[in-house]
């Protein structure tokens, strides 16, 4: 499953005040798999994805997408580079309709997007993410689920090579749970690298192939699901013994 | 036509200009901007300068340039502030300017204002019209661009655009050129109106003003809307001014303050529902017929 490194941190910082949101993390991504990223609340998890995609600037350290520098790019430039986020809490258009919202995301995702391939790459993405029956809906009609579904959908139609998941399960019930890992497979197995924040500990066992966990800004353990789970120190500090 | 009201008219169509011009940024976006009267500043004195060396539509060509490379400046340094920081920046702008123009004036010309060229009046409301056709035009244009449907993800959602790929602050920076364009381009042929200008005439932050009023009681919603509010107030400044002097101001006041607990979606919301129920039925006649 693991193949070479595509994505990597070195050695980052990222203060807010006197406190260290990210303290000295080092992370690497291989291709093809779905690393999962787990930590207590205040972890520095979001900081993290909010630093790889270009919402914050780094203090000091490196991020690099397939041996490219991309620490200090815009949020735009870096979209179009290759990689995808999610919001913790879904921040799609809610003035336009579900087509609109994906037709916008597949039209600036990448460069050179014609009208025609736009709305190809939108209708492909309402399937893939099963939300035909939503398409003419109003956002602020949809349950929860299906916003979450569209966060991830909007992602999915810039056409990323890797995705970035922040907690895309929180507040689903477990039969949405299950469709959310579903999709995640999905997205997987379509040739999508995915670094996944999730609190939903079945989902993140069940589709990691590796998991970092984080605590206090700083790395504490990494491994596979096994390992991790039996990681003294992340039980003391996260999974409760 | 008398010269009364084809001065009307012009002072209609400059108001239209400027409420279509402030629309066509702050709508889409939400940024809430002050700077109009910078611009309209910037446009009447490159008149004030260059008025007796070009003829008027070159003017307003060069007042359009100055007053869009204006905006390139100050976009690009302030439109990463967002919300309420924007406002009062571009608002300071045109204090900003007025200071300065007035200290440059006095530095290097050494004196203070400056009399204008005038125009025929007929020329000056020709070349109104043809520069709200052209604005009217890029608009309908804009709305159906890239250029557009980005700005409206920005007013959606900046954060989100951003992430899809928008690069924000160059769409956001371009758009507020190129309605600062229109603006320097009328405030050059409205300076012919004047014979005298000075930097307190020229850089009035009335003129920031009055354009969000006349967009926000027409409607920001719509073309037709700005477009709208500009005729009723432009025509409402004009009775007003004569009648009341003194109270003017406060009747608008009331009047705004009426317009945003009322209407919320400005007059055009209230005249668009009845409107459409007509258009809708037109047709189901028809069938039975």
């Amino acid at each position: 499953m693991s193949g070479k490194i595509i994505l990597e941190g070195k050695d980052l910082v990222k203060s807010f005040g006197g406190r260290h949101a990210v303290d000295h993390v080092d992370f690497h991504l291989n291709d093809g798999e779905i690393l999962g990223l787990i930590g207590p609340n205040g972890a520095g998890k979001t900081t993290l994805f909010n630093l790889i995609s270009g919402a914050l600037t780094i203090d000091s350290g490196l991020i690099t997408l397939f041996g490219q520098k991309i620490s200090g790019k815009k949020p735009y430039t870096i979209c179009r580079m290759g990689i995808a986020r999610t919001f913790q809490a879904a921040k799609n258009f809610p003035g336009m309709s579900v087509y609109e919202n994906l037709l916008i995301s597949a039209q600036f995702g990448q460069k050179n997007v014609g009208a025609s391939a736009a709305k190809t790459i939108t209708d492909e993405i309402i399937e893939f993410t099963a939300l035909e029956s939503f398409i003419g809906k109003n956002i602020k009609d949809m349950p929860l689920a299906g916003q979450k579904r569209l966060e991830v959908a909007r992602a999915l139609a810039t056409k990323p090579k890797i995705l970035l998941i922040d907690e895309v399960m929180a507040g689903l019930n477990p039969s949405e749970v299950d469709e959310a890992i579903g999709l995640v497979r999905k997205i997987n197995d379509s040739g999508i690298t995915v670094i996944m924040i999730e609190h939903v500990m079945k989902a993140i066992m069940s589709v990691c192939g590796r998991i970092m966990v984080l605590h206090h800004g700083q790395n504490l353990a990494e491994g596979t699901p096994e390992e991790v789970s039996s990681n003294a120190g992340v039980i003391e500090v996260y999974l409760g013994g | 036509m008398s010269s009364y009201t084809i001065i009307l008219f012009s002072s209609i169509i400059m108001y239209i200009i400027l409420a279509l011009s402030w629309n066509m940024f702050s709508a889409p976006t939400g940024y809430i901007s002050l700077a109009t009267a910078a611009f309209f500043g910037a446009g009447i004195y490159t008149t004030a300068f260059l008025g007796e060396l070009l003829p008027l539509p070159l003017l307003m060509l060069a007042g359009g340039i100055i007053s869009c490379m204006l905006a390139v400046i100050v976009g690009a340094v302030t439109l990463r502030l967002r919300g309420v920081y924007f406002t009062i920046f571009t608002f300071g702008l045109v204090e900003l300017l007025r200071s300065l123009v007035l200290w440059a004036e006095i530095k290097f010309t050494h004196v203070r204002g400056r009399f204008v060229v005038s125009a025929d009046h007929m020329t000056v409301f020709w070349c109104m019209a043809v520069l709200l056709i052209l604005l009217i035009a890029a608009i309908v244009l804009i709305r159906r661009s890239r250029l557009g449907k980005s700005l409206e993800a920005i007013g959606e959602s900046e954060d989100a655009a951003a992430h899809i790929g928008v690069n924000t602050t160059a769409v956001k920076v371009a758009m507020f050129a190129i309605s600062a364009f229109a603006v320097g381009a009328a405030g050059a042929a409205m300076a012919t109106r004047w014979s005298y200008v000075d930097p307190g005439i020229a850089f009035n932050s009335m003129y920031s003003f009055m354009p969000v009023l006349m967009a926000i009681f027409g409607g920001t919603r719509s073309t037709v809307g700005p477009i709208a509010g500009a005729i009723v107030f432009a025509y409402l400044e004009e009775t007003l001014i004569t009648k009341f002097p003194s109270l003017y101001m406060i009747i608008f006041g009331l009047i705004m303050v009426g317009a945003i607990l009322f209407l919320p979606n400005g007059i055009i919301g209230l005249i668009k529902p009845p409107v459409m129920k007509l258009i809708a039925k037109l047709p189901k006649r028809r069938v039975r017929q």
